[in-house]
This record gives structure tokens, sequence and C-alpha cells, in this order.
């Protein structure tokens, strides 16, 4: 599971990398500066495009050679046909969105698939600082405090393959990170930080 | 290319004879196109990057206006070390048709009379400009361009571009731009046109002395849409011009009525009122997705086209609406697209203004061309 570039990716986008097929139809939905979609290009032909909400990182993007949009996934994704990607990347964006459950509809409506990763609330750092210490758990993977955090719609990975099941979709691999290592599925909900899922209608 | 081909340098003209055909079904008979470029074309002759220049500008976008002597007009934009750079590219830049700086326009002589053409010149359109580029670039031969890139109306033949021509367009870049005119800008048009047609020097369009009157009015009218009302304020708010109490008269007490007037007075001195009429006329007949029954992307289709679009937070002639409807369209059309709203104050003169994220945009999507 590595990429070139990678030193440069977060672990989640490693692991993303390298499950994205090559060649395929990709789209990056809160791109940032686009560090993603340029190794799945310059490393397995991908032809990209991206989503991004700040004007800073559309331009850095931009400058990199990738197609961005300046954009907000919970107002904009409408805007793309159905099946127009064989693939729709949202990472570590779910929980910052207005309408998870909307945003998560319409990925699986313009693309074939869905890689999402996200921070698990479920974490035992997060149980714990609530369970000891009675506050809004601040960890490497949720840094701010409460009341500046964009993370407005935080779960666990328990609560993501509810909603994944509500709406019907089918969950072809699911990875769990703590830190860059692996966690089997069993204990995931307690010892990852991170979950990565990749989903289909 | 040889150094001294007498096609390539700055302010040259070119008589293209033969039958011109228009959108309109009128034809003209042979046109002038004034015309400079810059940088060198390389051998392959895939560098050329065409720029086509909004209302009242014209082919001097790099070299100086032999009328006025001033500079380029786009300084932020195109030149050593900035994005768009003669050390790189080869710069191609023409006077619109029905314009008033070397290309047919009303002003020109009509062959089949011997006198100008004045109100019978035909109406022209977008697409008719960009038939006259294309014929310019025939005459050039460069059959393929890296980029068109334009600002503005410059913007919507930029767009018209891919669409007119959509194998000789690899890239275009559109600036503060649409792809129709909106019912509030052929409503500010409009006010302009009357204005010049309602001063008695104008008689019906076959002044041997320009209505300047009229034709500064429409200046001032446009001129208010290019700026913003957080632009006018800081930099004019209700400041009076050299008093220090208001006249109770009709003077210029302030200092924006004093910009103004001068920004009408200078105008008149470099430009056309025939031609202002054509130029928006062609400009409020512009609508991408008509011939598609509105559907904007069916403009666009199988477009192979790579495309960034910018707008301005403070524009309200090209809000960043019109520029997402075309994103949304090329979206849907799934041609690779980029759009970036940039922050400024400018209004839509922001496109000419220095905005480094726009150079850093525009820098980054043409070398992912080259």
């Amino acid at each position: 599971m590595t990429v070139a570039h990678s030193a440069a990716l977060r672990a989640d986008l490693v692991v993303i990398a390298a499950i994205v097929p090559a060649g395929a139809r990709v789209l990056d939905v809160g791109c940032g500066d686009g560090a993603l979609l340029t190794a799945l290009r310059d490393t397995k032909g991908v032809d990209g495009r991206g989503i991004e909400l700040s004007s800073s990182n559309v331009a850095a993007a931009v400058a990199r050679g990738l197609s961005v949009v300046q954009g907000d996934a919970d107002t904009d994704l409408g805007d793309y046909p159905s099946d127009a990607f064989d693939m729709v990347i949202l990472s570590d964006a779910l929980q910052a969105m207005r309408a998870p459950d909307m945003v998560l509809a319409e990925l699986l409506r313009i693309g074939r698939t869905a890689l999402i990763s996200f921070p698990n609330f479920g974490h035992w750092r997060v149980r714990l600082s609530l369970l000891l210490g009675g506050r809004m758990p601040m960890t490497a993977t949720l840094p701010v405090p409460w009341y500046a955090t964009p993370n407005i719609h935080l779960c666990t990975i328990a609560d993501f393959r509810m909603l994944a099941a509500a709406q019907g979709l089918t969950v072809e691999r699911a990875i769990f990170l703590a830190g860059d290592d692996a966690v089997g599925g069993g204990s995931a909900n307690w010892r990852a930080d991170r979950a990565i899922f990749l989903l289909r209608r | 290319m040889s150094a001294d081909d007498q096609r390539f340098g700055f302010d040259r003209h070119i008589h293209l004879p033969g039958r011109f055909e228009l959108v309109s079904g009128a034809a003209l008979d042979g046109i002038e196109i004034g015309y400079e470029t810059s940088g060198k074309l390389n051998a392959e002759r895939t560098n050329a990057v065409l720029i086509c220049h909004a209302l009242t500008m014209n082919q001097h976008v790099s070299g100086p206006d032999p009328r006025t002597g001033k500079p380029g007009w786009w300084p932020k934009l195109v030149g050593p070390g900035l994005p768009i750079d003669p050390a790189r590219h080869f710069i191609v830049c023409a006077n619109v048709l029905g314009g008033c700086s070397g290309t047919t326009g009303p002003t020109s002589i009509d062959p089949a009379t011997g006198t100008p053409y004045a109100m019978t010149f035909p109406v022209i359109t977008i697409r008719d400009m960009v038939h006259a580029q294309a014929a310019l670039l025939d005459f050039l031969e460069i059959s393929q361009l890296l980029a068109v890139v334009g600002g503005s109306i410059g913007g919507m033949q930029a767009l018209d571009w891919a669409v007119a021509y959509p194998d000789r367009t690899r890239a275009v870049v559109a600036v503060a731009t649409a792809a129709r005119q909106s019912a509030q800008n052929i409503a500010f048009h409009e006010v302009g046109r009357q204005a010049i047609m309602a001063d008695p020097a104008w008689v019906a369009g076959s002044y041997e002395t320009s209505p300047t009157a009229g034709l500064a009015v429409a200046r001032m009218a446009a001129h208010i849409t290019y700026l913003s009302q957080e632009g006018l304020t800081a930099k004019f708010g209700r400041r009076l011009q050299d008093r220090d109490r208001v006249s109770f008269g009709f003077d210029a007490d302030f200092q924006v009525e004093s910009y103004l007037r001068h920004q009408g007075l200078t105008f008149v001195e470099r430009f056309d009122a025939n031609s202002y009429l054509y130029i928006t006329r062609a400009t409020d007949y512009f609508d991408l997705a008509a011939p598609h029954d509105g559907r904007l992307a069916d403009a666009f289709t199988q477009t192979k086209t790579r495309f960034a679009l910018i707008s301005f937070t403070s524009d309200w002639l090209y809000p960043t609406a019109e520029a997402r409807r075309v994103v949304r369209a090329l979206n849907a059309a799934g041609a690779a697209v980029s759009f970036v709203e940039i922050e400024s104050p400018h209004g839509h003169d922001a496109f000419l203004l220095d905005a480094p994220e726009m150079n850093r945009v525009v820098d980054g999507f043409l070398r992912a061309g080259e």
C-alpha cells in the first residue's frame, strides 16, 4: 500500500490511493491542494477532478495542472450528472458536512463507487476523554476545540455502517487505521482513529 | 517562422478579401483586421495564445497603443515573466469585428458606396467576431490554439471559440464573464445606446463629428457597472471635489462625479459611438444555450477543450453565479473544468488589476497544457 509521493500524503490518503483503480475517472470532493489527485494522476493515470471550498487551495491545485472547481459539497454536488465517475472520494470531510446523509447519497449517485474516510469518534481516546475528563475530546485526528471545529457531524464506525445500510449501500471494503497501522475489523470501533470505506450502490 | 515575417509584430493590419458571411445572413465584402502579435511561434506552431479583448479595448494587449501611447491593456497577466509570456507563447490579439481600432466596423468605408458604413453596417454577433479571428489565424497559418483567453466580452468570445471551433481550441481561460448576457446587462447597454442616439450630434449615425455628449454618458453609466459599491465607497466616499462645501448647484461637487465625467471625456477621444452601439448589441445577442433550447451543456457536448473559469466576489456585472452556470454545464458535458472565485473589492474591473491568485491559476492551467 504505497504510492509515489506517499510521504506527502496523510495515512488515509495512502490507503485511498492504493485502492483507486488505474485509469479510473475520479472526483475528489474536498480535494484540498490536490495532493491526492496529483499522486493518482502521476502514478495511476487517473482522470481526476476535484471540488474544493477554499479558493487558495483551488489555485494551488490548478497550478498543479489539475481540473478543480471551487465549490461546496453540501450544495454543489447536484451540479454533476449521475454516473459521471467511476469513483468519488470524500476524505476526512464527511463529518464537516451540514447534511452527511444527503452528501453520501449524492456521492453514490455521481459515482458508481465511493471511497470515504473519516475520523472514528468511537476511538478509545475519545471515549476516555468524555468518560474520565468529561470534556469534548481533542485527539490527533480531531485536534480543534469544540467551539472552533468544522467537524459538526462526527460519527463512529458503527454509526457509519448503519447509515450506509439505511441507504442500501454495499460495503465493498473497510480499512481501519490506528495512526499508520491497520487495525482488525472486530475491534476497530474502539481501536481505530480513522476508517476508510469503499461503498457501491 | 522567419524573424522578418511581416505578418508578425505590433500594430499589424490585414485585408482579407472575399465574402465574409455573418450570422444574421448579411455579408461583408472583405474585412480588415487590426491585430498584434508578440513572442515567437514555435516550429510545431503549438504555442499560440489568442487573447480576446473586452468591449472598449483593442488589439494592443502587449504593445503600446499607437493612438494613445499607453502601454498594453493587460499588463498584470501578459508580459515577460507573467502567465502569458512572450518568451513561451506566441500571443495574438485582434480588434473585434465592429470595432474602431483597425478592424472593419461602422467607421469603415463600405466598398459598395465609397462612404462609411455608419448605421448601414450589418448587426454583428460574438460568433462573427470569432469567425473573423479564425480568418486571421488562417492567414497566420495557425491551425490550433494552445489557449484562448479573455475577460468580460472577451471571455464570451473565448467560450464561443470552444463551441465554434472545438478542434482548434485546446484550452479556454474565461475571466469575469458568462455564457449569456443577462437582462440587467442588456438593460445597461440599452441605457448607453439610448444616450448616444438621443444626442442630436448622432444624426442617425451619420455624424462627421462624434456625438460626444451621448457617448460620454453611455460610458459613465457603463463605468459604474465595472466598479462596486464597496470600491466606490473606498475610493470616493462622499468626498467633495476641490471644495469645502456643496455648491447648491450642478457642478461636479462630489469626487465620484468628477471621476465619472473624466472617464466619459477621455473615452470619447478614443472610441466611436456607432462602434459602441454595434459591439454592445453583439454582446446582448450572446447566449450559448439558445441554439440548444436553453440547455447550455449541449453546447459543449463531447468537448475535448480544457476550461478555466474565474470570477470575482464583487463583480455584479458578470457575477459568480453566471460563471458557476458555465461550470455546471461543463461538468454535465464531462469537460475538464477548473473554476475559482477570487476575493476582490474592485468589481468587474478586478480582472484587469493585480490579482496574484488569478495569475497563479492561469499560469498553472496553461502550463498543464504545454
